[in-house]
């Protein structure tokens, strides 16, 4: 059952079209990526779901509810942390299920607790590395209550080292959580690390060019990284990433 | 830490160097007492005329918090209503500013002829010189809410009163207490002057009495009072600044 469905939409800035007939399914517990070029609207389609901003044309169904400009609807990891400096790190986990209701503090302290940071739970934003901040704000994400999360290049401020310890994180949490997830991110790797799912944006207008979808068995180890298999997976996409940006230059 | 310490003994030692100065200036060129009284007259005159003037000194400080906590208050109303409704603030803004150019040693005697001698009149002077610093810098505040934060919120579903209690008024703290610091200091100036209006007791009348009876070292021992009220105020804020705001140790992120 797709949880949320994107129909036909479409997104003009003053005149130029940002993104054009758009249409996006993701299903029930599924780890969708998108991948698209710099500036190909991959922000743009997320305001558009998080009611930020309204579609010119077409409809975004959540659960079967249309969601065109309403805003709260989806749960949110912007690219940076974001996190709120005067508040701690168990208060800012808190902070999702806080605007919609209900607050959940013995959950919030067992993910805390999970996500290594047991001993942080109390501490201001200001006293954690760029890593920890992105971790609490995943966290946060994960507790807010919507039926799907969107991460917005959630690691792309991170060192390569970190980077990827943040994915295997991420990955190990998600596998034990499986939520909705709608991921963006400029990376091959990390997309094909990650995902069941591969959507890649074709560059103004934003479409969907092409999709895949991603076989590796799950849980996933690191090891997966550096197997034929994937390499191969890497390669293909790689390719055809490469011609169709050919064709559209 | 170190280094500020180090800094405030080197002000110190300035003003022990002034008071040196003057005193020895008042002996050496024989200043008669009634125009310029040597610092040790002025010091013997609060030591031995202390009982007489705590009456007063505590009059004032009630007057002086009272005043400040009316003026805050207004000025963190008047920030918040022009902050929501942005066409409110177009229009009212000009007059915020000309409300500082008006003078307040001529209104004060035209609000006795308004509202009489009671405390009226003396709370709308001091409102009037503490409200302006809390309400720009308030102002100042939410308007500088990070846009990212605020991008956040909104996508999770923050409402517009959400919105300002959980981001935009304690993002603005900070600045909000800039704009305290420099309220509290008026603050006493406030106080003394409106009981130039006519009080029983206070500051400003001691004051007035001490100079119309040419008792210039009771004039100063006012002037070092309403000084050391106002640092004493503007150290109190400062303290709970730092008892309140102790997330702020680096920039915001
Ligand atoms: N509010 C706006 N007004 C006008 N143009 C905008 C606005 N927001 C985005 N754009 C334009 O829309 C296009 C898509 O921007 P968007 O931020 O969605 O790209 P992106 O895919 O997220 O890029 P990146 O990977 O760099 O984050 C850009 O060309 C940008 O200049
Ligand atoms: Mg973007």
């Amino acid at each position: 059952m797709s949880v949320l469905s994107i129909q036909d939409i479409s997104k003009k800035f003053a005149d130029v079209d940002v993104i054009k007939h758009l249409n996006l399914q993701v299903n029930e517990g599924e780890f969708v990526s998108i991948l698209g070029p710099s500036g190909s609207g991959k922000s743009t389609l997320f305001s558009l779901i998080g009611g930020i901003l309204a579609p010119d044309e077409g409809t975004i169904i959540l659960q079967g509810k249309k969601i065109n400009s309403q805003t709260g609807a989806v749960s949110y990891m912007p690219q940076s942390p974001s996190l709120l400096p005067w508040r701690t790190v168990l208060q800012n986990v808190l902070l999702g299920q806080e605007l919609k209701g209900t607050k959940d503090t013995s959950k919030a302290l067992e993910m805390i607790e999970k996500a290594g940071l047991a001993e942080y739970a109390h501490s201001y934003p200001h006293e954690l590395s760029g890593g920890m901040k992105q971790r609490v704000s995943f966290i946060r994400a994960l507790l807010s209550p919507q039926p799907i999360i969107l991460l917005d290049e959630p690691f792309s401020a991170l060192d390569e080292l970190t980077r990827l310890d943040m994915q295997k994180w991420l990955l190990s949490i998600w596998e034990n959580n499986r939520r909705t997830v709608l991921f963006v991110t400029h990376n091959l790797e990390e997309a094909l690390f990650l995902s069941d799912r591969i959507v890649i944006l074709s560059n103004k207008p934003a479409t969907i060019a092409a999709e895949f979808v991603i076989p590796f068995t799950r849980p996933r180890k690191e090891e997966l990284l550096l197997e034929d298999d994937f390499l191969q997976w890497k390669r293909k996409i790689y390719y055809e990433l490469k011609s169709f940006m050919e064709q559209s230059s | 830490m170190k280094k500020n310490r180090f800094k405030g003994w080197r002000s110190v030692i300035v003003l022990l160097l002034f008071f040196f100065i003057w005193e020895l200036a008042v002996k050496i060129a024989d200043i008669p007492e009634w125009l310029l009284p040597a610092p040790s007259t002025i010091m013997t005159e609060a030591i031995t005329g202390f009982p007489s003037f705590s009456e007063h000194l505590l009059s004032t400080i009630k007057l002086g918090i009272t005043g400040f906590a009316l003026g805050v208050g207004f000025g963190l109303f008047v920030a918040v209503l022009l902050y929501l409704l942005p066409f409110v603030r177009e229009a009212i803004y000009p007059f915020l500013i000309l409300s500082q150019n008006i003078p307040v040693i001529v209104l004060a005697p035209l609000l006795v002829i308004w509202f009489g001698f009671g405390i009226l009149p003396k709370m709308i002077v001091i409102t009037l010189v503490c409200f302006f610093p809390v309400t720009i810098a308030a102002l100042d505040g939410f308007k500088q809410t990070s846009p990212d934060l605020r991008h956040y919120m909104k996508m999770a579903g923050a409402t517009k009163s959400q919105l300002f209690w959980k981001l935009e008024l304690p993002h603005a703290l900070p600045s909000i207490f800039s704009g305290l610091k420099i309220s509290a200091t008026y603050s006493i100036m406030g106080a003394v002057i409106s009981e130039w209006l006519g009080a029983k007791s206070g500051i400003g009348v001691y004051m007035t009495l001490a100079s119309s009876s040419f008792r210039t070292d009771r004039v100063f021992v006012a002037i070092f009072a309403i000084m050391a009220l106002s640092l004493i105020f503007f150290a109190a804020i400062v303290l709970i600044e730092r008892l309140l705001i102790r997330w702020q140790s680096k920039g915001v992120d």
